[in-house]
């Protein structure tokens, strides 16, 4: 890895997001409109001070037949003059937008920086948005042979169920945890809590996964303003500094990764975004982590290093993930419970870590946070970003 | 599936033609242009290889609610399978029981139709899994 020298210090100043759910009323323009005038009002800036936007969004032209996403929405928040690029990682495409946000401001090339996601899923049936997050997979050597996004998670599942011995106890409390969390959160798609015996007991959509370890189709945007860190103060409210980024790549289909149990792109991401911030998986006080399935989350709380592999399903199981525990993990109810707007998530996963550092996550806060860790997976693994942050001083 | 898509792999789907590494020796399925492993040194020097079809399952998952073009199958079961040669490949398991499926379990490819072209009513072919001992 490269040692970067020369960067310039990045800091949050601007956080802003709309309501996750199925939003009938709300177009994909509006959602990104929505969350991006937020941040610009939450750091106290009119909208002429932005340099350049990133838009994260996975799949506006199979879900809404637009493509060039980017000024579409620039032009509807009233800056069409401002340059703007669309970010597209599958499921990652929020996060590798905040991570192009970072770079811009990081070297220099830019100031103030928008960073948005947005995703609008619900104008096609649930079967049809369900065969587009498929399309993340290799359609040449997957989908074409009957396997299904879902099947494709489950098969890690089964795998790490048989190589590490956890049980659909442990998926099952994942999705109660993140629905407890979730219950705190008023933009969550789900606020309300459920049981280990209801989630165990939904139909089966992928043995071992059923319907309720699988996070919902949904709408919504999120967005963050960037700046660099030593002009931060000049801004309303306390700011954020995202003190490193790491991203990592695997193989596409998943039958090619030899451990199906680890998802190496996770691994790879931390460990370049430890090394860059200088900390560790122990410095971490909490963590918004890709929880898609409830496996995933169970795989991500290893593969980053909170808990030793094999072991995240029984720390799950033993409330160490718990708000407030050992670590907070999706201390906003995660994709599970808050939502996945897909190409929205890294945004909605910034947009929490911002709350919980700057003290105003509500019922849901965390004692006295240092570091946040946000981590955020496209397609079936290969992709993953990881951006680690605290509070600027 | 486009149907020049289905042209382009036809050879490989058939007859499950993957690709042996000249530099190391290593078999890979789908076929690979470069090898990962050997990187640039396997330039040019991917052979054509002829899988023998037989392997073990890695891990697997029974698919209740399946893609609609796969609806008449349901419930059915994929498989990630390691062949003999050590390549990897996802497909359907066929004429097997979900409770008498595990990792380990030999399995060989059979060439079943795969699915149909929704418009023209082009079928299309490729492998899926057995149980060797059935
Ligand atoms: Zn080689």
């Amino acid at each position: 890895m490269t040692e970067v020298h020369n960067l310039r210090d990045v800091a949050i100043i601007g956080i802003g997001e709309t309501q996750i759910g199925e939003l009938w009323d709300k177009s994909l323009r509006e959602l990104g409109i929505e969350a991006g005038l937020k941040a610009l009002k939450y750091a106290g800036l009119h909208g002429d001070e932005v340099e350049k936007l990133y838009v994260g969004n996975m799949s506006a032209g199979k879900l809404i037949n637009q493509e060039h996403v980017a000024p579409l929405i620039a032009d509807y928040a009233g800056i069409s003059e401002v340059p703007s690029t669309r970010i597209e990682s599958g499921s990652a495409s929020g996060g590798m937008a905040l991570a192009e946000g970072y770079k811009a401001v990081a070297s220099g090339m830019e100031d103030i920086v928008v960073v948005g996601g947005a995703e609008k899923m619900t104008d096609v049936g649930e079967q049809e948005a369900k065969d587009i997050l498929s399309s993340t997979a290799d359609q040449e050597w997957e989908t074409v042979f009957g396997a299904t996004f879902d099947s494709l998670y489950a098969m890690m599942a089964r795998y790490h169920m048989d190589n590490h011995g956890t049980t659909k106890d442990q998926l099952a409390q994942v999705a109660v945890k993140n629905h407890a969390n979730a219950a705190k959160n008023p933009n969550a798609q789900y606020p309300r809590e459920t049981s280990k015996k209801f989630v165990k007991n939904a139909p089966m959509v992928a043995d071992p996964l059923g319907m309720f370890d699988c996070a919902p189709i949904s709408d919504g945007g999120a967005a963050v303003v960037l700046c660099p860190a030593e002009r931060a103060d000049s801004f309303d409210g306390d700011p954020v500094e995202i003190v490193s980024l790491g991203q990592g790549g695997d193989h596409m289909a998943v039958h090619e990764r030899r451990d199906i149990g680890t998802m190496k792109a996770t691994e790879r991401a931390a460990k370049k975004a430890y090394k860059r911030a200088s900390v560790k998986p122990q410095d971490i006080d909490f963590a918004e982590v890709h929880d898609n399935y409830t496996i995933t989350e169970i795989m991500a709380i290893e593969d980053l290093g909170f808990f030793e592999k094999g072991e995240g399903g029984r720390a799950t199981e033993e409330g160490k993930t718990e708000l407030n525990s050992d670590i907070s993990i999706n201390t906003s109810g995660g994709l599970k419970a808050k939502g996945r707007p897909v190409g929205a998530v890294g945004l909605n996963q910034a947009v929490e870590a911002v709350l919980q550092l700057r003290g105003e996550a509500g019922e849901r806060q965390v004692d006295q946070p240092g570091y946040g860790l946000i981590h955020n997976i496209g397609g079936t693994g290969a992709s993953a970003i990881v951006h680690i942050l605290r509070r600027w001083s | 599936m486009p149907i020049p898509r289905f042209w382009r792999e036809i050879k490989q789907r058939y007859k499950g033609i993957g690709s042996r590494c000249e530099n190391c020796g290593k078999i890979y399925f789908p076929p690979r242009k470069i090898c990962p492993e050997c990187r640039r040194e396997s330039f040019q020097k991917m052979e054509e290889y002829e899988l023998e079809g037989k392997g073990e399952v890695v891990t697997y998952t029974k698919i209740n609610e399946p893609h609609p073009e796969f609806e008449m199958l349901s419930p059915y079961i994929m498989a990630i399978v390691e062949t003999e040669e050590g390549a990897r490949l996802t497909g359907h398991l066929v004429d097997a029981d979900i409770e008498d499926v595990e990792p380990g379990m030999k399995v060989e490819a059979t060439m079943r139709k795969l699915g149909e072209e929704s418009r023209d009513g082009l079928i299309y072919y490729g492998y899926k899994f057995w149980p060797l001992d059935r």
